[in-house]
């Protein structure tokens, strides 16, 4: 029996227009042979929990550069586990300073990609946090 | 300057015909508008150095290539627009700099400007780069973080505070409010008593990148370009030292896209926008001088001097043989160059400053008019004053100790560059006759031709940098465990300039007459109703009365509507 396609959520939070970088990244895992849905620009945290709950998917990646991240991740965090999302990893990637990461971390981020990560780590990483298997 | 003499001894060989005709009509004119800097160039061995070579002199070339690249300053312009090249004049050293407060980057400015610098160039946040106040909920987290924050005129009188517009150029990276950032610096500058008229420098206003790469927009593409051609034909009217727009490549490069794609889209952008401009109404030669272009300057050093050599080979052509121009000055493509911010690796991050010296030496070599230098640690985070400094003083380098500008165009007629230059511009006549076929930008747009080729560009560099097919220093090659060439301290922007801007707004709308407010607002509306109406004026009238940023965007959104992107993914 073939594994079911891990189900993944990119969005681009908050007014940064910046989307070389996730538009890479889906088609990567894509390529990979993952589900990807992504749910282009300026999504409030709103927007991308529901999204998260809508498409079921087990992991949601945030692309940010502009600075936001200190407010954006945690707000979509919250909202996430406020629709009960509490098993859906949250990942990104962007322009954040690494200072930021562990306070990031702490307040449930699973991963931080900096600029340079090849799309190949980002596809291992995901397949060896998300359980693919109900 | 040198005497009439000098500039008369032509080599005697067998380009006489066509040097004579260069001395003659290009370069005698442009030395007595503009004298050189020094009565004589000399390598830092005190080597002479002439102001022009062209093989032809000595043997090396041949006289058909010296016609067919032609000498500087004169058509095709292959070898730039100035007869003297640096000579003459320095490139403009403008620094894009912006965060925080105004009075924050106010603060930046006269920094820079204390330190050499020679123009200035504003970097907005994104909520005013989507024309979004300070204190609307869709800011929040974002005010003063990636430029700086303005709102109303009131910001941008201490933006600007203490500092000469009328002698120092200013350039504003704005583009879908652009016209209501531009009213408010016109305001403030006539409040300070100073004519629109003196003031030099450039509105980016280049909404076609918008949708192509960087996506900050507000208005669909049509409606969006009646407000750009209300800027020409205001500024062709009223201000006859500004430039109107900036027809820029830079995001479209960072957005992915190759050399030849950078040139091919922005040039038909610049196509567009001039058929915009004469359908309106205008005649060519009465905006086109007035144009002027930006592009990136990435890392394949002889790829880069080609693109820009390229670039005013076509533009020329385009100006004279699609539009008919006649004015020279509408033939030359003036452009600003800023290093790739993509190319910046948060890896090493010093040796940043060596990637954007090389970027920035291939800008100057390609004949650039003005010039930014990214700082070092903008893979980061905006840079810190250090950091723009040092960004600065590598411009200051290039210009004053490499000797690269003590002739003009050195590196002209290198075989290699030339064939570079001529494949960069047939790739872009290639690319001009698809778009052409499709009906032109706007339905090539709509219909995301050039944003897929932008994102399978993209595509396929990240992959050949994962196949180790190119390598990136510190990156996929010569990494260091420990990473001891060390983080810089980086520029953090707190939420204090959030609440202070929220304070500001506050007391604005507090104090202001609401009905004045009001008022030029509805005939705002009521003019962008009537495509007969320029709407900049109407704007100015709402800059005044202390309407802010986001007021004055959303009169116009029931008029223009809002622009969806289409999925292209």
């Amino acid at each position: 029996m073939t594994e079911p396609k891990i189900r993944v959520l990119l969005a681009k939070p908050g007014l940064d227009g910046h989307d070389r970088g996730v538009k890479v990244i889906a088609r990567a895992l894509r390529d990979a042979g993952m589900e990807v849905i992504y749910t282009g620009l300026r999504q409030t945290p709103e927007q991308i929990a529901t999204a998260a709950l809508q498409e079921d998917v087990q992991i949601v990646g945030l692309s940010i550069l502009s600075g936001a991240h200190m407010t954006i991740f945690p707000r979509v965090l919250e909202l996430m586990r406020e629709k009960g999302l509490d098993d859906v990893l949250l990942f990104g990637g962007g322009i954040i300073p690494e200072d930021d990461i562990p306070s990031l971390k702490s307040r449930g981020v699973s991963e931080i990609f900096l600029p340079g990560t090849s799309t190949e780590a980002i596809v291992d990483w995901i397949r060896e946090h998300v359980k693919t298997s109900e | 300057m040198k005497s009439e003499k000098e500039i008369g001894e032509a080599d005697g060989s067998a380009d006489k015909g066509l040097r004579q005709r260069w001395e003659e009509e290009y370069l005698r004119p442009s030395l007595w508008r503009m004298p050189e800097s020094r009565e004589k160039f000399s390598t830092v061995s005190l080597r002479p150095i002439e102001r022009v070579y062209t093989g032809v002199d000595d043997g090396r070339g041949d006289e058909s290539f010296a016609e067919r690249i032609g000498y500087p300053g004169m058509p095709p312009y292959t070898r730039g627009i100035h007869p003297t090249g640096y000579r003459g004049k320095l490139w403009t050293m403008r620094q894009f700099a912006g965060f925080g407060s105004a009075f924050d980057t106010n603060q930046r400015f006269r920094y820079l400007l204390a330190h050499g610098q020679t123009g200035l160039s504003t970097a907005f946040d994104l909520p005013t780069l989507m024309g979004y106040d300070a204190d609307h909920p869709l800011s929040e987290g974002e005010v003063g973080k990636c430029g700086v924050a303005i709102s109303s005129r009131e910001d941008m009188e201490v933006l600007f505070d203490g500092i000469p517009l009328d002698k120092v150029t200013t350039s504003m990276t704005i583009n879908a409010p652009a016209s209501m950032i531009f009213a408010f610096f016109l305001a403030a500058a006539e409040r300070r008593g100073i004519g629109i008229a003196a003031l030099g420098g450039t509105l980016q206003n280049d909404i076609l990148k918008e949708y192509i790469a960087q996506k900050e927009w507000i208005y669909p593409p049509r409606p969006a370009m009646r407000l750009v051609v209300d800027t020409f034909k205001f500024c062709a009217r009223e201000m006859p030292k500004w430039n109107s727009i900036s027809i820029s490549g830079y995001h479209i490069r960072e957005a992915g896209a190759t050399a030849a794609q950078e040139l091919a889209f922005t040039l038909r952008d610049g196509i567009e926008y001039v058929e915009h401009g004469i359908r309106a109404g205008l005649a060519v030669d009465q905006f086109a001088p007035r144009l002027s272009f930006f592009f990136n300057a990435h890392n394949d050093f002889f790829e880069e001097i080609a693109k820009y050599r390229a670039a005013r080979r076509i533009w020329y052509r385009v100006m004279r043989e699609r539009f008919g121009a006649t004015d020279p000055r509408s033939w030359q493509l003036r452009f600003h160059a800023q290093t790739a911010g993509v190319s910046l690796t948060v890896q090493q991050p010093i040796n940043n400053i060596v990637r954007v010296s090389l970027q920035a030496l291939a800008a100057v070599l390609g004949g650039a008019q003005s010039l930014h230098c990214d700082g070092y640690d903008e893979a980061l985070a905006l840079p810190t004053e250090r950091a723009a400094l040092i960004a600065l003083r590598t411009q200051q380098i290039i210009a004053h100790e490499t000797g690269v500008t003590n002739t003009v165009d050195p590196v002209g007629g290198s075989w290699f560059l030339e064939k570079l230059t001529d494949d960069i511009e047939e790739e872009t006549w290639e690319y001009f006759r698809k778009i052409d076929a499709m009906g032109g930008m706007i339905e090539a747009i709509e219909a995301g031709f050039p944003q897929r080729e932008i994102q399978e560009s993209a595509y396929q560099y990240q992959r050949a940098v994962e196949r180790g097919e190119k390598t990136i220093v510190g990156v996929n090659d010569f990494r260091l465990e420990d990473d001891n060439l060390g983080e810089p301290n980086i520029l953090q922007i707190d939420e204090t300039v959030a609440r202070l801007q929220e304070e500001r707004l506050a007391r604005l709308r507090r104090n202001r007459d609401n009905s004045a407010v009001t008022r030029s607002l509805d005939a705002l509306k009521r003019g962008a109703l009537d495509p007969a109406v320029n709407t900049m004026p109407l704007l100015i009238d709402c800059a005044h009365a202390d309407c802010t940023l986001g007021e004055m965007c959303d009169a116009l959104r029931p008029v223009f509507g809002e622009y969806q992107e289409p999925d292209f993914f």
